[in-house]
């Protein structure tokens, strides 16, 4: 690769041609302040503030401009400086000063940014309009007052999600990012993703904060109350209190939830491993007696709502299987309260999740197989945090403990679910020893991993060989499912996750979410799999146990009732 | 109102319909009889040409030219460049509001008129000009003002 | 005293825009045929050593524009006419489109075959419906008549013309923004680089001139680059459409040689101000020209005479104000302008213009105060160096020069005094 040389400021350092002059400070150690910049999205260089001096009369942005042989940047002198103050100057008299108060205390880019840039008094005239907050949904709370108009979030849902639902419109300073004709959330065929609120980087989009439920049936004492904790959070929620991405703290986490006073620490990994075994069944049974073909997933709740919305036509095709969360769910406030001698009614269950969308599954009028709503509340991994910290929970000293039994107990397949291309693995572990009758000595399908958009392997089942498929992020998915529509694919199994990377990527992680820090959980999704002693869904005795005594076996009249369920259009 | 099949129709007569997407929009604008672009017929072009509502609708508030609210059946545009401005447009401003009894932005009750403000419109040699649909009217005076006005009330009715 | 030259006005009047015949009998077509002979090359160095430059506003060099496109292998290429005249002041496109389409059409053809393109688009602004239904009637004719379309004058030669309409914005007269309003998208200004020549419309190979540009080349191929320099200066070829407008006798589009004084054309051609009425400033280049005093007035008008004295030729756009007129309410209507005219997608512009509004709405209600220029100066300082396009980096032109040539009515204006009685200052005021 041809290398360019140039120089920042007193550094000289050689990059290779096309590399921005944002990336070559930062090699070269030199850091610019940034906003509307997001390492994973298209540059935008509307925000003004990574201006430098390149020697020619205009300034230019760091973030847009690619570098040049022989060029000079100077990124700190009174004209750079100045500019840039003048740029957080104008955002700041458009932004409400109510930071004390607002959900990014703390973790606002533009509250970092009026620190950095020692801004002591705003001396523009204040232009802050209220407006309407749209709290429409159970998932996603849009403040566009607070809105700084950097435009991830359109990118996100344009161009990563392709749901379209928020666009820019208007212009000068009625610009903003909204919906069609400003219609609430609940109202358009938003998905509930939640990734323009993971890319925020302010208080504008945020996700609905639930934590003060959770406390209240924390407080009752009438209230037996359970929490599940999904397998990305295990690998993400260490990142809140400042541990490194990828720490894998299932231990801290599980020790953690019972300081907060959970009655029950569970693992939605025990309904994961459960998942397989009905999703496993449902594709042999598929495959053997007819039935849509590919089958495709259904643990994302954002990608069940992208089907329902958009792709209603492809509905047979999805498993009827619910996500484990609301496997976990039903279980809860049936098998447990009759293993454990509780009144269902007094059993409160809380999930505690990597995502947003999970919210409105949890609420979804047909999720309620138990007589009650299966699952009461649901909690992103900020959630989480923001509880922890409330509690005084000192995360990272914590002495690591162990899930509650029986709903506690899982395999390696289970944890790999928080991963894009996890639950095909989990899935093939079992199918392959279901349908070979044999041992699979290697159970890794690397094929089948990574942050790839869209991964394709190819099984050999006892001579016959299927074709598999796994996509992440819904812009991904169409692709395929524009396949399928077209009669174009020849796949039989599709893994299909809502986020860019699987949950581990999910609307609800930890705030300043990129490609690195997902690649870090995912690593230490598959070390936490290894470290495992089973490996495969089939093998988790808890759920062999669970089918002894109450389910019979997969695919059952019971299963059907408890842990399946069915999808209706909602196209417009 | 226009029908859905309506908006079809128009949407399909344009080739490159995407590409298109202003002339389309102008059409079905002008078609609407109240001079808007309704929240339907937005929908209803998206889905016609496959790309997500809030693009139109990006498109409709980024245009000066276009509303999402019904308005009059002429919409009278008095030029507001520095032009005009300093042939004193403020003067025919108000000889406008008077004769129409509304202020700029409003339309009169009978549907009849919308007085708006507009960009530039090429037109100042003869300023200070208003434009009615493609009509340009230039060196103003109050006579011209209530002769047009009352032109395009026998006109409208 | 300034004459007019009659290069690409040479039909205006004289033929009906309607009939391709007339056109055919003012020597029409001869620039095409004669460029059919020519190898694009040929074409290219005629256009350079004519010196025209982009009459739009930005002055950028033709001929260079041309050369590096040529230089450019990746095909399809693509001819689009900016047509989005929005700059307030100037309607100069309007009558080469109103009165001589054929001229257009033809320079199109020219520039088509010179790349080597199939393909031409000429995106007129919403706000000129009449010259878009008299342009399409000129493509429709030209094509019926085989000087458009396939085997254009039985050579192997193809172009198509395609109309394209605005709806009222002015940031799509910048070339980026309206590439993406051609492509169906919001004219919001792309980042650059990439240049437009090597990423442009359709993510291909573009060349985007002005009406006036375009309208040039005819004369250029027909009678040599030279010909046409020897109009102008030494380093500004040719002729320039001016528009005069404002407090003036003849308001009107006139053609110029490059070098004729701006006194000259205010007085000579234009007449003067009305009987009464003195010179108070002009605005040149459009709204987001600078504004200057009777001091400049013998300034030529040229790319370098103007550069050195802090004025643009930019579109042509000459607005004579007379001392009727209140500096503070004429910056503020400036100010209104690229309010209502910025994307909203940069903080600069979006955020600095409506500041920049709201001071000057201060000063006209009498509620400006000594600490408002120096967020004026800062803004002036700052937007046109780091706003995100041309808009932003214009907007508080005016405006800074309005300022430095009346900073003494700003300040009455603080006390409540506008001494042109336009402002008036109720109890809100100080």
């Amino acid at each position: 690769m041809k290398l360019v040389n140039l120089k920042i400021d007193d550094v000289d350092i050689s990059v290779p041609a096309g590399t921005s002059i944002l990336d070559a400070a930062k090699q070269a150690g030199i850091k610019i302040p940034t906003l509307c910049y997001h390492p994973d999205l298209p540059v935008k260089a509307s925000c003004r503030l990574c201006l430098v001096d390149t020697g020619r009369k205009k300034l230019e942005t760091a973030c847009s401009t690619p570098v040049k042989e022989g060029m000079k940047v100077i990124t700190n002198s009174k004209k750079v400086r100045d500019a840039r103050r003048t740029a957080l100057k104008l955002l700041l008299a458009n932004h409400p000063q109510d930071c004390l108060t607002c959900v990014r205390n703390g973790s606002c880019e533009l509250q970092a940014l009026a620190a950095e840039l020692n801004i002591t008094d705003i001396s523009f005239y204040n232009m802050v309009e209220k407006l309407p907050i749209d709290d429409s949904n159970l998932a996603i709370v849009r403040d566009q007052s607070k809105c700084i108009k950097c435009g991830r979030c359109i990118e996100v849902c344009q161009e990563v999600q392709c749901v379209g639902v928020i666009n820019s419109s208007f212009r000068s300073g009625e610009y903003k990012m909204t919906t069609a004709f400003d219609k609430a959330l609940a109202e358009t065929d938003c998905v509930y993703c939640g990734q323009c609120s993971a890319v925020c980087p302010v208080g504008a989009i945020y996700e609905k904060d639930d934590t003060a439920k959770v406390w209240k049936a924390l407080e009752d004492p009438d209230m037996h109350v359970v929490v599940q904790t999904a397998p990305a959070v295990r690998v993400s929620i260490g990142e809140e209190f400042g541990l490194e991405p990828g720490s894998i703290v299932t231990g801290q986490m599980v020790a953690a939830l019972r300081k907060l006073g959970f009655d029950k620490v569970f693992d939605t990994d025990f309904t994961a491993d459960l998942t397989i075994l009905e999703e496993g069944s449902e594709l042999l049974e598929r495959l053997k007696n007819g039935g849509a073909i590919p089958l495709i997933t259904s643990c994302s709740p954002g990608w069940i709502n992208f089907l329902e919305r958009f792709y209603p036509e492809l509905i047979p095709h999805v498993s009827t299987c619910k996500s484990p969360q609301q496997m976990f769910g039903a279980l809860a406030k049936t098998y447990y309260p009759q293993k454990a001698g509780l009144s269902p009614d007094k059993v409160f269950v809380v999930s505690i999740m990597p995502c947003t969308a999970k919210k409105y599954e949890c609420a979804r009028p047909e999720m309620n197989s138990s007589g009650y709503q299966d699952v009461d509340v649901v909690l992103t991994t900020r959630e989480l945090g923001r509880m922890l910290k409330q509690a005084g929970v000192n995360f990272e000293n914590l002495e690591p403990e162990e899930f509650d039994d029986p709903l506690g107990i899982s395999t390696g397949a289970a944890v790999i679910f928080g991963a894009t291309g996890g639950v095909m693995e989990a899935a093939l572990r079992t199918v392959y020893e279901i349908v070979t009758g044999t041992v699979l000595e290697d159970v890794d399908f690397k094929d089948v991993r990574g942050i790839k958009g869209i991964k394709e392997a190819e099984v050999e089942l006892d001579g016959q060989k299927v074709k598999v498929a796994v996509a992440n992020g819904l812009g991904n998915a169409k692709i395929l499912l524009d396949k399928i529509k077209n009669g174009e694919c020849d796949y039989q199994f599709i893994e299909i996750m809502c986020c860019p990377g699987g949950c581990i990527g999910g609307g609800g992680q930890p705030y300043g979410t990129t490609n690195e820090i997902k690649e870090k959980r995912i690593k230490a999704i598959y070390d936490a799999d290894k470290g495992m002693e089973l490996r495969k869904s089939h093998e988790n005795p808890a759920v062999k146990i669970l089918y002894e005594e109450f389910l019979g076996e997969p695919l059952s009249e019971k299963s059907h009732e408890l842990l399946h369920t069915h999808y209706v259009s909602k196209k417009k | 109102m226009l029908t859905n099949q309506q908006i079809r129709d128009v949407v399909q007569k344009y080739e490159d319909g995407e590409e298109n997407i202003l002339a389309i929009l102008l059409k079905l604008q002008e078609a609407s009889g109240q001079n808007y672009i309704s929240e339907d017929c937005a929908v209803e072009v998206a889905k016609e040409l496959n790309i997500p509502a809030s693009k139109i609708y990006d498109l409709l508030t980024f245009h000066s030219m276009f509303s999402t609210k019904p308005r009059g059946k002429y919409i009278i545009e008095i030029c507001k460049s520095a032009p005009c401005h300093v042939n004193k447009s403020r003067e025919i401003v108000k000889m406008f509001e008077n004769e129409l009894g509304i202020k700029m932005g409003e339309t009169t009750a009978d549907k009849l008129f919308t007085l708006q403000f507009t960009s530039c419109i090429g037109a100042c040699d003869i300023a200070p000009a208003a434009k009615i649909g493609e009509k340009v009217y230039g060196n103003l005076t109050k006579e011209d003002v209530k002769k047009i006005i009352q032109e395009y009330r026998e006109g409208g009715k | 005293m300034a004459k007019i030259v009659e290069l690409i006005t040479e039909n205006v009047g004289k033929v009906r825009p309607d009939s391709l015949e007339d056109y055919l009998n003012a020597s029409g077509y001869e620039a095409l045929k004669k460029a059919f002979k020519m190898t694009p090359e040929e074409i290219i160095e005629e256009v350079k050593k004519s010196n025209l430059r982009g009459r739009g506003g930005a002055g950028y060099p033709t001929g260079s524009k041309w050369e590096q496109l040529h230089e450019i292998d990746e095909t399809p290429k693509y001819i689009v006419c900016n047509a989005d005249e929005g700059e307030p002041g100037t309607f100069k496109d309007k009558i080469i489109m109103d009165k001589d389409p054929f001229k257009l059409v033809e320079a199109m053809t020219i520039a088509g075959y010179t790349f080597g393109s199939n393909h031409g688009y000429i995106y007129i602004r919403g706000e000129y419906p009449l010259s878009k239904k008299t342009m399409q009637k000129a493509v429709d004719l030209a094509k019926e008549a085989g000087y458009l379309g396939d085997n254009i004058l039985g050579t192997d030669y193809s172009f198509d013309i395609h109309i394209r309409t605005g709806a009222g914005a002015y940031v799509c007269g910048e070339n980026s923004a309206q590439l993406n309003s051609l492509e169906g998208k919001v004219g919001r200004p792309r980042i650059k680089p990439p240049h437009l020549a090597e990423v442009g419309l359709f993510k291909k190979p573009t060349l985007v001139n002005n009406v006036e540009s375009f309208a040039a080349i005819p004369y250029i191929v027909l009678n040599g680059g030279e010909k046409y320099a020897s109009f102008g200066t030494k380093e500004s070829g040719g002729t320039k459409l001016v528009c005069l407008s404002g407090n003036v006798v003849n308001r009107g589009v006139y053609e110029v040689p490059f070098g004729t004084t701006i006194r000259e054309i205010i007085y000579d051609l234009g007449g003067g101000m009305p009987e009464g009425r003195k010179f108070k400033f002009a605005q040149i280049g459009g709204s987001s020209g600078p504004c200057f005093g009777e001091d400049k007035l013998d300034t030529p008008l040229c790319y370098k005479e103007t550069g050195k004295n802090g004025l643009i030729v930019g579109s042509g756009a000459l607005l004579v104000v007379d001392d009727s007129n209140c500096a503070v309410d004429f910056a503020k209507c400036i100010s209104e302008f690229f309010v209502h005219e910025s994307c909203g997608k940069c903080t600069m512009c979006r955020e600095g213009n409506r500041q920049l509004l709201r001071i000057l709405t201060r000063f006209t209600e009498g509620k400006g105060c000594k600490e408002d220029f120096a967020l004026i100066e800062q803004l002036s300082n700052v937007l046109p160096i780091s706003s995100f396009c041309g808009l932003g980096e214009t907007a508080t032109r005016a405006v800074s020069t309005c300022i430095e040539l009346f900073r003494d009515e700003f300040e009455e204006h603080i006390e409540g005094k506008c001494r042109a009685g336009i402002c008036s200052f109720s109890e809100g005021g100080k």
